[in-house]
This record gives structure tokens, C-alpha cells and sequence, in this order.
């Protein structure tokens, strides 16, 4: 199966394949959407989109064929007992979709901070209760510089899919063992900058973006935190810091974390230093994909991508790639000429740079010319 | 009937031309129109069944007042228009 990287940003859904010399855009879908998460296994792939005006939606394409809308995961009716909870029971947006490792089982964190399940491979969806109805829940927080919390992240054990962590900005990292009927919240050695004093190694307090899991060893967690990336050897219950180094700023959250294994018992982590909130996922689990899905966003963002096989003792810096021949879209794209004028370039933003088959009218724009942004 | 029409920005995720339903209050002629085109419903109204907080519905020319309930009513010929609100600037 060829390699496909899938990358979501606040402009649509990238499918990148292997060029010569780099990465082509393969596929371009939701142009101008923000694309919030994506899901792609065996053919599939589930794709979040948060419309501004009309809310979190939910797509799946089969294969080769057209995108599909599904029915996203929606919150029942708000009882009048519950008018006080200070969150709104309606979806603001799908943060993450999971497999569960079951035939057909999906789960999805989402703001306000609702984990969903779906057992027909996303055609339904249905609410958490027992966490939704946490009385702690009313506890939780609104990410920085948001207004609801969010289920950042969920980890099911691939020993044991009854076995689940979510990792939540902000309310720490939630456990259940019985497939979501009970939870507590069990991490500790964590802290957070931006809590006021005498709060900020609270459990409850720790703004989570993301977790990663070790695929050999399910047991290492690994978490970019607001202000820091932390690691666990027990499965998300002790954390200790790896980042500390004086430099850090609260107002520059960390950059996004992908856990990949390189050898069998071993584990790696990258970091990827993200300009865009964009998320990067492999059609393949298989190492060489995730590393050079690493690779990859340290050269399309002009930046090095932190690495580690160490555990996160010592880092190397993965420099950017050269840019690849086939990423000047102007002398690869057949379609009609744009010319270019002060300050901007041609820019394609078509399905294929190399053989434009079919052009459509947006095939080419001026966007503001890197050069003379700067 | 009530003529509940949709913003031209809807095409780009689903068909929404303009259709007559019946209805006496604003919340009626668009659960007409939703039990017709499910796939319209969550694009209008929030989970809880209010008008999404970037989405703006007029009837005539007045904004509807009550965007939770929805009572507000509407006549044999009134126009509905449901726009995408713009906020921020």
C-alpha cells in the first residue's frame, strides 16, 4: 500500500504521497474548512470539520469513492435539573476520533467535553453518560483561550479494549477499566503554569492536549501539556517532566507529540514544531510511515522536529528536508498560467500538481509570496 | 405556506433550495423542513434544538426573537430566510 500521510489543518484535509524527493499533495478536501481531526485505517477515512457558523460535522470516504456526510455525535436533551451546568450540552467539535480496537468501534472526545462511542464505524454515535454526568465534570475547564473543555484524547489499551484513558484540557487524565461505565481521574507529578498559586500540581488542574501511547509498550504514555511534555510508565497514573529547561513560556504551548516505534520493545517520540494547529496521521501504523510523517512537518513548516530514542534523555534535531522539485506547483501544474504580480505567486491549489487533468477555477491563486512577507 | 429559504454557503455541504411548508410559528415551518431534509437539521439548529449561535433566521425582514423555543410565528405567506451570521468583523 503506498504511503499516504494525512494532514488536518484549519484549511482543509492535505493527502500527501511520496514524490521524488519529497511529499505531492495527492488529494485536497473541505479547501478552507478547518479539519479538527481524521481517522484513516484499512480504506477509511473519518474526517472532522468545525464550521464556524454551522458546527462540528463528520465525513467518511470509503475507498475511492465520495466523501460522506454522517450523522455527528450530538448530546441528548438537557434535563431542567442540569439548567446550572456551566456546559452547554450541544457539540462544539470533534478534537479526536479513535478505533477501539472492536470491529466497527470508534470513540470521539469532543468540546464540550463529551466522549462519544460509535459500534458501526461512525454511522451512529452515542454519549458517555457516566463521565458526561461526573458531577466532577462541572470542575472541568475551558482550554486556554476556549470557552469548553475538551477531550484531547483517548487511549484504549490494545491489550485490553475495556481499558481507556482520556486525557482532557483542562481536567487531567481520566481512567475507566470497564469500557467507560466508571472513571477516575489518576494522573500525578504534573503541573501547570498558568493555574494560580497553590493550584498548579492539582490533577484536575492539568490542561492536556495530547496523549500518545507506545504501541509496544502501552503501558508509556507520552503527553504535550500547555506548558510541557510529560511522560508515564504506568499507563497515564505518575508523570514526570521532560521538558524542564527554564525556558519555558505558558504563552507557548508545546508543540504537537507523535509517539512511533522504531524496534520492537522500544518506543520514540517526536515533537513537531506546528506554525498551524495542523494534526498528521499515517494511513499505516508501520514506524517508517510515522517517521516520516515527522519528517515531513518539519520541512513543510521551515523548522527542525525535536526527536528522541532515548526516552526523552537526550534530543536530536531532524533538519528540514530540501524542498522537493515537485513542490514548485508553477512549473509542474499544466493549467493556464497565472501571473504573477508584487508580492504575490501563483499558487496551485489543485488536486495534482504534476498532471492537472481536470482544472477548476480555484487551480490557481495569488497567495502572498513567502519572500516578500518577511 | 410559510417559503423557508437557505443561504447560498449550505451548497457547498448539501442541497437546501427553497421549499413551502407549513407551519405556524418559526419552529413548526423548520421542523417541516427538517423532517423532509434530515441532513439540514444540525447545520440550523444546536443540539438542543436553538438556532446555532452563527446562524441568523428572518422572517420578512425581522430577526427571530426567540432563538431557543422558537415561537416566534409566522404567517400563511411569510418568507423565512436562514443566513450564516458573521461575527468578529
Amino acid at each position: 500500500m503506498t504511503e499516504r500521510l494525512y494532514v488536518g489543518t484549519r484549511k482543509g484535509l492535505f493527502e500527501l504521497v511520496p514524490g521524488r524527493g519529497g511529499w505531492d499533495i495527492a488529494e485536497v478536501s473541505f479547501l478552507g474548512d478547518p479539519v479538527t481531526a481524521i481517522l484513516a485505517r484499512d480504506g477509511t477515512v473519518h474526517a472532522a470539520l468545525d464550521l464556524g457558523h454551522f458546527g462540528g460535522k463528520l465525513w467518511r470516504r470509503d475507498g475511492n469513492e465520495a466523501w460522506r456526510e454522517l450523522a455527528a455525535p450530538a448530546f441528548p436533551p438537557k434535563p431542567e435539573a442540569v439548567a446550572d451546568d456551566p456546559h452547554p450540552w450541544s457539540l462544539g467539535k470533534i478534537w479526536v476520533i479513535e478505533p477501539g480496537h472492536v470491529p466497527g468501534r470508534l470513540w470521539a472526545g469532543t468540546m464540550p467535553g463529551g466522549l462519544f462511542r460509535s459500534d458501526d464505524a461512525g454511522e451512529t454515535w452515542s454519549l458517555n453518560e457516566p463521565l458526561w454526568r461526573m458531577p466532577e465534570r462541572r470542575q472541568w475547564q475551558g482550554v486556554a483561550g476556549g470557552e469548553q473543555p475538551g477531550i484531547s484524547s483517548v487511549l484504549i489499551d490494545p491489550r485490553n479494549p475495556d481499558a481507556m484513558r482520556v486525557g482532557v484540557s483542562t481536567a487531567g487524565v481520566w481512567e475507566s477499566t470497564d469500557r467507560g461505565a466508571s472513571w477516575r481521574i489518576i494522573n500525578q507529578g504534573m503541573y501547570n503554569e498558568y493555574m494560580p498559586p497553590g493550584r498548579e500540581g492539582e490533577p484536575i488542574a492539568q490542561d492536556i492536549h495530547r496523549l500518545a501511547q507506545c504501541p509496544a509498550q502501552p503501558s508509556v504514555v507520552w503527553c504535550q501539556h500547555h506548558n510541557g511534555v510529560f511522560r508515564s510508565d504506568d499507563a497515564g497514573h505518575n508523570w514526570r517532566e521532560l521538558t524542564r529547561s527554564g525556558r519555558r513560556n505558558s504563552a507557548s504551548p508545546s508543540p504537537p507529540i507523535r509517539a512511533t516505534q522504531t524496534r520492537p520493545g522500544s518506543c520514540r517520540r517526536s515533537r513537531t514544531r506546528s506554525a498551524s494547529r495542523s494534526r498528521a496521521r499515517s494511513r499505516s501504523p508501520a514506524p517508517a510511515t510515522a517517521a516520516k510523517a515527522s519528517r515531513y512537518c518539519g520541512t513543510a513548516c521551515r523548522s527542525a522536529t525535536p526527536t528522541t530514542s532515548s526516552g526523552g534523555t537526550r534530543w536530536q534535531s531532524m533538519p528540514p528536508a530540501s524542498a522537493s522539485p515537485s513542490a514548485r506547483p508553477a512549473a509542474a501544474c499544466g493549467f493556464p498560467k497565472t501571473p504573477a504580480r508584487a508580492g504575490l505567486r501563483p499558487t496551485c491549489v489543485c488536486r495534482r500538481y504534476r498532471s492537472c487533468a481536470s482544472p477548476r477555477r480555484e487551480c490557481f491563486e495569488l497567495k502572498p509570496s513567502l519572500r516578500s512577507a518577511r | 405556506m410559510p417559503r423557508v429559504s437557505f443561504t447560498s454557503a449550505l451548497r457547498r455541504f448539501l442541497d437546501a433550495p427553497p421549499i413551502r411548508v407549513e407551519g405556524g410559528t418559526v419552529g413548526a415551518a423548520l421542523a417541516a423542513v427538517f423532517a423532509e431534509r434530515p441532513a439540514l437539521r444540525g447545520y440550523v439548529l444546536d443540539d438542543q434544538g436553538a438556532i446555532r449561535r452563527h446562524v441568523a433566521v428572518y422572517i420578512g425582514g425581522e430577526p427571530v426573537r426567540d432563538r431557543v423555543k422558537l415561537t416566534d410565528p409566522v404567517g400563511p405567506d411569510a418568507e423565512i430566510y436562514v443566513f450564516q451570521a458573521l461575527t468578529g468583523g
